[in-house]
């Protein structure tokens, strides 16, 4: 191949399905940083990927402020992008999120691995359907 | 190395008086590298006449190429001589599946009731490898494979030598549900495989007006062909994978088109044609 950079055509293909999708979703890669998410997860985070750009893997946990549905912490790696990412296997899970504008939202969180080969995660899918707002 | 087209047609092989002048025989491109090992670029029905020339030179090892499976890159490889020569060593190269292997998914065609001989019985030496995903030496060349857009496992090829470089992707729709001027190249498939290259034969196969009907059937629109070739910084842009239902008069407007959108004259965006014969290092148009 050349020498420029090349994400794998999994999230390539995956970042094609989440820019035509009403419903929020969030892309993380191999290494774990949140490298896209849509138009419709902006008002989970409460700003536009264009605005912020990749986000490493140490501070979108951080961004997403996701707790249990009844408000207790929940560390990162316990929550579905955290599991589908560490253990690479799907999770879900009835979460609050906080907006970086304060709004908490209650979401049902589905993620899964991308694998293109069987022992070749190239990175997660999260989704996030949004169930109630405070 | 040097370059040759046996067959540019997309999806179906279309003889005729209406396309005299590009061809009507479906994907396969000849590459002699530099020390003259002999690799093929798709065995579509354009691989039946250069199985007979590769013969009547002697050839003893063939390394064919495949982007991916679909009929119109495959239906010529029962059909090359080299393949039923028991002298001969036929190295298969494809796309990797999470389902079957190559050879596998090879013998569902080459096998009753689609074919009258089965692969088990054909008398050369055949080997199946996985497209190359880091750089492999097949004589002088480097051929690499990257995993591109397209419907079902599909890959484009780079292959350099001696100097020259080019990339093949002849079914790809790197456009897909995006808007490759808005986009970080590093989110375009195919980029890596095409930056940078002499030359970059690429799917061309519908009209911009066309293409509305066919989104996710795997191919570009000239627009999308052209805005790949000016991101990837490409020497010149052979259009290729011709519509089956574009006569050669149809075929000289899109390349006009081409010309127009780009800014730029034959030097930097031609029309694939049987028996076209590239060279390297002489265009540095599109840079």
């Amino acid at each position: 191949m050349g020498t420029a950079p090349q994400r794998a055509l999994a999230l390539i293909v995956a970042r094609e399905l989440a820019a035509n999708l009403a419903t929020p979703m969030f892309l993380i890669d191999a290494a774990g940083d949140l490298v896209f998410y849509n138009d419709a997860a902006e008002q989970i985070i409460g700003k536009s990927f264009a605005e912020l750009g990749t986000i490493s893997a140490l501070t979108w946990g951080e961004m997403l402020k996701l707790a249990k549905a009844n408000g207790d912490p929940l560390r990162r790696r316990d929550s579905p992008p955290g599991i589908a990412f560490a253990e690479r296997r799907p999770a879900h899970a009835t979460l609050q999120a906080t907006a970086l504008d304060g709004t908490v939202r209650l979401v049902e969180v589905t993620a899964y691995p991308l694998f293109a080969k069987t022992d070749e995660m190239h990175g997660v899918v999260a989704i996030f359907w949004e169930t109630e707002r405070s | 190395m040097n370059v040759r087209i046996w067959g540019c047609r997309g999806s179906v092989a279309t003889p005729g008086p209406d396309t005299m002048r590009y061809g009507g025989n479906t994907s396969c491109v000849e590459v002699r590298t530099t020390d003259g090992v002999s690799l093929v670029l798709d065995a579509g029905t354009g691989m039946r006449p250069l199985g007979a020339k590769l013969d009547a030179e002697g050839v003893r090892e063939v390394h064919v190429l495949l982007s991916h499976l679909h009929l119109d890159h495959l239906q010529g490889l029962g059909f090359f001589r080299p393949l039923f020569d028991p002298e001969v060593h036929v190295h298969i190269w494809g796309p990797p599946s999470p389902v079957q292997t190559l050879e596998e998914r090879i013998a569902l065609y080459l096998s009753p009731p689609l074919f009258p001989v089965r692969l088990s019985d054909i008398p050369s030496r055949v080997t199946f490898h996985d497209a190359p995903e880091q750089p492999v030496s097949l004589g002088s060349a480097q051929v690499v494979a990257a995993a591109v857009t397209h419907q079902g496992p599909t890959v484009g090829y780079r292959i350099t030598d001696g100097g020259g470089s080019l990339c093949y992707l002849p079914d790809h729709e790197p456009s897909l549900g995006v808007t490759l001027a808005d986009l970080d190249t590093d989110w375009i498939s195919g980029f890596a495989l095409a930056h940078g290259v002499d030359v970059l034969l690429h799917d061309a196969q519908y009209g911009d007006g066309e293409y509305a009907q066919h989104v996710g059937w795997g191919h570009s629109a000239i627009e999308h062909v052209v805005e790949f070739a000016r991101k990837a910084e490409v020497g010149r842009l052979v259009l290729f994978h011709h519509d089956p239902y574009h006569d050669d008069n149809e075929l000289d407007a899109l390349c006009e088109l081409a010309m127009t959108m780009l800014g730029r004259g034959e030097d930097a965006v031609q029309l694939a044609y049987e028996g076209m014969q590239i060279t390297f290092g002489v265009s540095e148009a599109l840079r």
